[in-house]
């Protein structure tokens, strides 16, 4: 009734090819849009701000980096801690050598790192394909792991080899406050969104899906698969890698390696399976619900007055979590943006769905 | 229609499947339940709302899941055991009760972040005070804690520049740092030798936690080893440290003079069974204060005899322990079992309540007796005087110790004792041993120098 979209006649090859081709997906994603940057600001609270709205934005331009390589390009990666890792020792790194580098450009060199990192241990993938390479990636995510908090120089010869970071000063701005570091994460992940929308809408994307779909078939119509996988790994850990970086600097503000340990390569993949392969706002509903489901959960009794010792409570947590993450997956196993787009197609029918 | 049935069906298994974990935690783990505090019902003044208007809140970061919940749970029992007697015995401190929130990290840094953002605020005033539990999340919060203006107590842990005041106004390792702990251990290895000379040629490993909590202490052995020509072997240990085998292969192999075990939860027991399969002599290994406690010692029963470790508190019982055991358990209101009143980490839990409940007080002597801000705390933590005779009062005698803070120096105590394992129970080995300041300090001030430099703060603030 309301999402319908008859009468609304495209008339150019313009017009066709718009990522919002529907006028109430424009206007709904211009309501979020308003929502982000001019509601939330002005209602949220700190500890809405520090615990609940940027690790879910920064988590969510990881898993949509993830998703690039996982859901678009088929190729499976449980190195996404590690990009992360290196895009964050990388933008700490050229930050404390080259102090007089504006913070935005140490974060992208963060990302080109991992970047770099990301297209030698892509080369793996022309050979080995499937779980293989997945377990070639974890070994990606130990050689990180043992660099760091190995090597001294990477963490500048701290004691302890644990990190804290300069503040991020963009000509004379300070990021300090919870709003500010908000909304630069915010608008990080809307033109991160823009381009990863508009690479796999692309030539590059559909040389990736079609990588994905059946790699021998896209080699001979002339799809490289060098190129495919190589541009897949080098775009995926850019957006990770600058992922990273934030999450270093603008989220956890002083870390260790094991704040980049196997354990976020697994979560960043779960968001991604969660959220749904192959999808952009996958990425963001995965990401959120991984990352705020446990903190709900955790709070849940407090707010309905229920006495119960932490311990229990966390343990419950854990238990409720894996039985939704269980329950999603049997009802929709291709994930929480598939449910979405289920959710759009009985709009369209609704209220006459015969 | 399938997936409603599905629904439905998981709605209704989830209370069956509360309602039975509430049972069986009941029963069987009676010292991970809060369950028996709250069913006792006669709790009134002494579990303070956090909401109440007149009432100091005091965040409680605490795990008591996870593989360093046997160690955590003691401490937490402890520090909030504290807070709740000084309620029932004392009607609060001056009259302001205290309220407290606990809040499960699981000893993991991300968490840990989000408990402190989740109750910096709560409370009439805000949080009084942190007291982290853990090094990785020290260092984080460390960086947050001056922005919000809340003072952190990090006994036995965290930073061991944060002794610097001038650098780290917002931090205060009372009673120790992990610098303070090896220098500690050193310097006994040399009285047993016969003097520092005599460690020459000797080979001491480190058996650590691969986190900045084991690797704190590093510097300070790497510098005492060019001083005294030992050899110092480091054998990092991957959390949570369940797997440490080629570890103490290595250790078969290099055959060390002695072990110092840098370790925490699971890792310590695991490290004495390790120590037992390779032969290696337990009377040569020394743990932190961490690695010296029972649950570290118990899975592995008689094969921990003679194992030391430096000790900031042991066990046993004071007047308090025996006011704990008649206000809360007799009334049906403790944490634990009766038994684990006055075991090592409770008595550390203990212990760390007993300085921030005193850094309240002494606040309170200049800003008055009402819900302070953690501002006006941090002035009590840093002007804390604790003398011999608040100790006899406070019914600590010989569990806590005099204390004198000031701004350049936030540790106020660098000697320690060392505790053995005799099977039942830990006992002091040796007499207070002191720390060389002389190597300390140089060593603390370039650290808070780089620190500053680093931050962009100015490099001592103590003197403004």
């Amino acid at each position: 009734m309301f999402y319908r979209e008859a009468g609304q006649f495209k008339t150019s090859y313009k017009a066709d090819q718009a990522v919002f081709p529907i006028f109430q997906d424009r206007i709904f994603v211009a309501i979020w849009l308003f929502l982000g940057f001019v509601v939330v600001p002005m209602l949220a609270n700190e500890y809405v701000f520090r615990a609940i709205f940027i690790p879910v934005i920064i988590m969510a331009l990881a898993a949509i980096g993830l998703n690039l390589l996982v859901g678009y390009c088929g190729q499976v990666s449980l190195g996404s801690g590690a990009f992360m890792a290196v895009g964050a020792y990388a933008a700490y790194n050229f930050m404390i050598r080259i102090p007089e580098l504006n913070p935005l450009i140490c974060f992208l060199l963060g990302g080109l790192s991992a970047t770099v990192v990301g297209v030698i241990f892509g080369i793996p993938s022309l050979r080995i394909k499937g779980f293989y390479l997945a377990v070639a990636t974890l070994a990606l995510q130990f050689f990180t792991d043992w660099t760091f908090s190995r090597i001294d120089w990477f963490t500048n010869y701290t004691p302890s080899g644990s990190i804290a970071v300069q503040p991020v000063e963009v000509w004379g701005f300070v990021f300090d406050s919870p709003i500010r570091k908000y909304l630069l994460c915010l608008t990080v992940l809307v033109i991160f969104t823009v381009i990863a929308k508009n690479l796999v809408r692309g030539r590059i994307g559909r040389a990736w899906m079609a990588t994905r779909d059946m790699d021998v078939a896209a080699e001979i119509i002339g799809i490289r698969p060098i190129y495919a996988k190589l541009s897949a790994f080098a775009v995926s850990s850019f957006f990770i890698g600058v992922a990273g970086a934030l999450w270093a600097y603008v989220h956890l503000g002083s870390w260790e390696p094991l704040a980049f340990d196997i354990n976020l390569s697994f979560s960043i993949l779960f968001m991604v399976i969660i959220g749904g392969l192959g999808s952009i706002v996958g990425g963001m509903l995965g990401a959120t619900f991984i990352t705020l489901l446990p903190l709900f959960l955790n709070q849940l009794p407090i707010w309905l007055g229920i006495n119960m010792s932490t311990a229990m409570v966390s343990h419950l947590e854990y238990m409720i979590f894996g039985g939704l993450i269980i329950f999603f997956l049997a009802v929709e196993p291709l994930g929480l943006a598939r449910i979405w787009q289920i959710t759009k197609e009985k709009l369209r029918l609704w209220p006459f769905p015969h | 229609m399938k997936y409603g049935t599905l629904l439905r069906t998981l709605l209704l298994s989830v209370p069956l499947v509360i309602a039975g974990c509430g049972q069986e935690d009941g029963a069987s783990d009676a010292t991970t339940s809060n369950e028996v505090t709250q069913s006792a019902g006669s709790s009134d003044g002494i579990i303070v709302d956090v909401s109440d208007p007149n009432a100091q809140f005091v965040p409680v970061l605490s795990y008591r899941t996870g593989p360093y919940a046997p160690n955590g749970m003691p401490v937490a029992n402890g520090f909030t055991e504290y807070l709740k007697l000084i309620n029932a015995r004392d009607g609060g401190i001056n009259g302001v009760k205290i309220s407290f929130e606990e809040c499960e990290t699981g000893y993991a840094t991300a968490r840990s972040i989000e408990c402190y953002e989740r109750l910096k605020g709560k409370g009439p005033t805000g949080a009084a005070v942190f007291n982290p539990m853990s090094t990785g999340a020290t260092f984080a919060i460390t960086e947050k804690a001056p922005v919000d203006k809340i003072p952190l107590i990090t006994m036995g842990y965290g930073r061991s520049e944060s002794r610097n005041g001038g650098v780290f106004p917002w931090n205060f390792p009372i009673y120790g740092t992990y610098w303070t702990a090896a220098d500690v251990l050193v310097t006994h290895l040399g009285d047993i030798n016969g003097g520092l000379d005599n460690l020459k040629g000797k080979k001491i490993a480190l058996v650590y936690h691969d986190s900045p909590f084991g690797k704190e202490p590093i510097p300070l052995l790497e510098k005492r080893a060019s001083m005294h020509d030992f050899e110092l072997i480091k054998l990092p240990v991957t959390h949570p440290g369940v797997e440490q085998k080629s570890a103490w292969i290595n250790i078969r192999k290099e055959q060390p003079d002695y072990v110092l075990l840098w370790g925490w939860g699971v890792m310590n027991s695991t490290a004495i069974k390790e120590a037992t399969g390779v032969r290696y002599p337990r009377d040569q290994i020394y743990g932190i204060w961490w690695a010296g406690a029972e649950p570290d010692v118990r899975p592995a029963a008689a094969d921990a005899v003679g194992y030391q470790a430096v000790s900031m508190i042991s066990s046993g019982q004071a007047q308090v322990h025996k006011d704990i055991l008649s206000y809360l358990y007799d009334a049906g209101l403790g944490s634990g079992e009766r038994a684990g009143v006055g075991e090592v980490l409770y008595n550390v839990g203990l212990l760390n309540a007993a300085l921030v409940v005193e850094s309240i007080r002494t606040a309170q002597s200049k800003y008055g007796e009402k819900p302070l801000t953690g501002e006006q705390v941090r002035w009590g933590i840093e002007n804390l005087n604790i003398t011999e005779e608040n100790i006899q009062d406070l019914g600590l005698s010989g569990y806590m110790y005099p204390v004198n803070l000031s701004c350049s120096d936030h540790e106020g105590k660098r000697a320690a004792r060392l505790h053995r394992w005799n099977g039942e129970s830990w006992e002091y080995s040796t007499d207070w041993i002191s720390a060389d300041d002389a190597v300390l300090q140089p060593m603390v001030k370039s650290a808070a120098d780089t620190y500053a430099k680093e931050a962009g703060l100015p490099a001592n603030a103590c003197e403004s």
